[in-house]
């Protein structure tokens, strides 16, 4: 079944018929979208698919090169920032603005990578964490950027047709996203991607077989911050003002808290975990609104909290699913995945 | 060179808070390797303790502190047995994430219980009168803050020295096996290690509090600044981390006085990034290469 007689089988893009076909379909569902639901629908779709960007990044980061990072939220701010800033104040056109902004929060992160290349586990996590806050705080802070207000962002336009209803937003930012994904995918079959893999293995033994670890450290930080800052970007189109306030830690948290749940190293993981968590993010905002849970909440919060602080039991709930999985499922929602696939591969045995 | 004297006394003063919550952050690192960052909003839960006995159930304040410091040990050490302790060998990334996601928890209780609001901590030291020799101003908060924290230095100094817990914490950090094989009860001990740490933690929280302000992101920057300052003296060295602590209250202050205040809270961990550039297990931890 699985076996590969040949290298080139192995480095395909789809392993198996089965899973190209899926995958056709599953874009075939993608583009029918816009004609089957309502605007509402596409923004949480938007939505999903820029965080899904971001946690692909992410996950070449952490999953694949075994670093940590506490300061997505930072990469993000500059993506947004930098994409809005370049064609507000240069006057430059979306389809350059968007990589360019890409670029540019691939600098930075390279420039971050620099640091990290002796530093592990807390020192890391607490660099990177710097890095987030510092570029939320000089970006609030400064004029040029609209400081505490933040800045209007402008339409996005391609070729002079304007992005200005839901389905053409949701086209654009779909079609980036899954460009992105299946580059994402592609980069681990490439001798880049597996350096980093083996760079997160054994950093030693990567060395020992001739891995400029260097290199790879800096430009996986370089890749990951580029899908960060194009996914900061999008957002900003996606909300139409970006603000410094909302790239804050909780935000850095939340990127992880994605990967986490839906499994390091693996693209697929990363989307499913990015749409459990903005889906629940949206739909735990208004709790209280849910059939049965949310007169019970209410009334609970009635006796004992505040009405007011209801829409905190969002992290309550982020944090217990980021403990949980820890402990309980390690692999995330893509171990369960392959738990399932090979449980009914042998079935009934 | 009044305001020199004025900056090093507010920089020592907002040091001391940052000194204690690194300190809270080595000692459980220390003993489990554990960087956690639940400890913001473990003394951020205890500090609302402090302050709804005070203010709803009329309690003094030595009393509300001294139940609150109770209520930290109990916090901290069902924080460990409820969510450390499951988790089945996991990696450095594993225990961050569980830490986050008990920050997460408890930040979302906290706005959930209290809402936003911020409200005044009431302490019984005044903000403006207090000592001035010399013609500086140190005012009475500044000083307990400063003596509190030294005090609490000692302690935990004399803690770690002279009792039998103190060793045993000591011993399980140097060698988890050797000091189960010579019958320390290692579980129990790290439990309480968390139990220590968050009391540390609430008195660093009874300390901000009344000279910011007391709302679920109150910790959010001295916990970062703390955490900061112990990765600054190296994570596992006590004095390191205290060190550390104050140097960046001072370093922070300093640049707020003489450059900029509105980049205040960039500069402190732009220097982390270069001190650690340098050396990257912090000023007074001597680095060590992993082997294979």
């Amino acid at each position: 079944m699985d076996m590969k007689r040949h290298y080139y089988e192995d480095v395909r893009l789809f392993k198996t018929n089965t899973a190209l076909a899926l995958t056709v379909l599953f874009l075939a569902v993608l583009a029918s979208l816009p004609f089957l639901v309502g605007d509402y629908a596409l923004y949480v779709l938007n939505l999903i698919a820029i965080h899904s960007i971001v946690a692909i990044g992410l996950n070449i980061l952490v999953g694949c090169t075994g670093q940590i990072s506490l300061g997505h939220a930072g990469f993000f701010a500059i993506g947004a920032y930098s994409c809005v800033l370049l064609m507000v104040k240069a006057g430059l056109p979306f389809v350059i603005a968007l990589p360019a902004a890409g670029l540019i929060a691939a600098l930075f992160g390279f420039l971050l990578g620099l640091p990290s290349l002796r530093l592990e586990g807390p020192y890391l996590a607490i660099a990177t964490l710097g890095f987030g806050m510092a570029v939320t705080q000089i970006i609030g802070h400064s004029d040029f950027t609209g400081g505490h207000m933040g800045i209007h962002a402008p339409r996005m336009s391609i070729a002079g047709v304007v992005a200005d209803t839901g389905p053409r937003q949701y086209a654009v930012i779909m079609v980036v996203a899954v460009a992105l994904g299946l580059c994402a995918v592609s980069l681990m079959k490439t001798r880049v991607g597996r350096a980093f893999v083996a760079v997160r293995d054994s950093e030693i033994a990567a060395e020992a077989m001739g891995i400029n670890i260097s290199w790879f450290k800096t430009l996986s930080f370089a890749v990951s911050a580029f899908y960060t800052g194009v996914a900061g970007a999008l957002m900003a189109f996606a909300l139409e003002h970006v603000s410094a306030g909302s790239f804050n830690l909780i935000l850095s948290i939340t990127f992880l808290a994605m990967i986490i749940v839906g499994g390091l190293g693996s693209v697929m993981g990363s989307i499913l975990g990015a749409a459990l968590l903005t889906y629940l993010q949206l739909k735990l905002q208004i709790i209280q609104e849910a059939p049965w849970i949310g007169p019970f909440l209410l009334e609970i919060s009635k006796r004992y909290f505040t009405t007011e602080g209801l829409p905190n039991i969002q992290s309550i709930v982020f944090g217990a699913i980021m403990i949980a999985i820890v402990v309980f499922e390690p692999l995330g929602m893509h171990g369960i995945y392959l738990r399932c696939k090979r449980y009914w591969r042998m079935w009934p045995f | 060179m009044n305001l020199f004297f004025d900056l090093v006394i507010g920089g020592l003063s907002i040091g001391a808070c940052y000194a204690l919550v690194a300190l809270a952050m080595v000692i459980i690192y220390k003993t489990s390797e554990v960087p956690n960052f639940a400890q913001g909003e473990m003394a951020m839960i205890s500090t609302f303790v402090a302050f709804t006995l005070m203010s709803d159930y009329g309690v003094g304040f030595w009393a509300a502190a001294g139940i609150t410091l109770l209520f930290a040990l109990a916090l901290g050490i069902v924080l460990e047995v409820a969510f450390l302790r499951p988790a089945k060998d996991p990696s450095i990334l594993g225990l961050i994430v569980i830490t986050l996601g008990a920050e997460m928890i408890l930040y979302g209780l906290a706005g959930w219980k209290w809402g936003a609001n911020q409200n005044p901590f009431p302490v019984p030291f005044s903000e403006y009168s207090g000592i001035s020799p010399g013609g500086i101003m140190i005012t009475e908060i500044n000083l307990w803050t400063f003596v509190t924290s030294l005090v609490l230095m000692l302690l935990l100094f004399l803690f770690f020295r002279f009792t039998k817990l103190g060793v045993a914490m000591k011993a399980v950090q140097q060698n988890h096996f050797a000091a189960k094989a010579m019958g320390i009860p290692t579980r129990r001990v790290l439990s309480f290690t968390w139990g220590l740490s968050s009391v540390t933690g609430a008195v660093a929280g009874m300390l901000i509090a009344p000279i910011s302000t007391l709302d679920p992101n109150m910790m959010l920057d001295p916990m970062m600044k703390g955490f900061a300052g112990a990765v600054l003296g190296g994570m596992t060295s006590l004095p390191g981390a205290a060190l550390g602590g104050y140097l960046l209250g001072l370093v922070e202050n300093f640049f707020g006085g003489y450059v900029s205040l509105e980049f205040k809270s960039v500069v402190a961990f732009g220097v982390i990034v270069l001190i650690l550039c340098v050396k990257p297990s912090g000023l007074f931890v001597r680095h060590f290469e992993r082997k294979v």
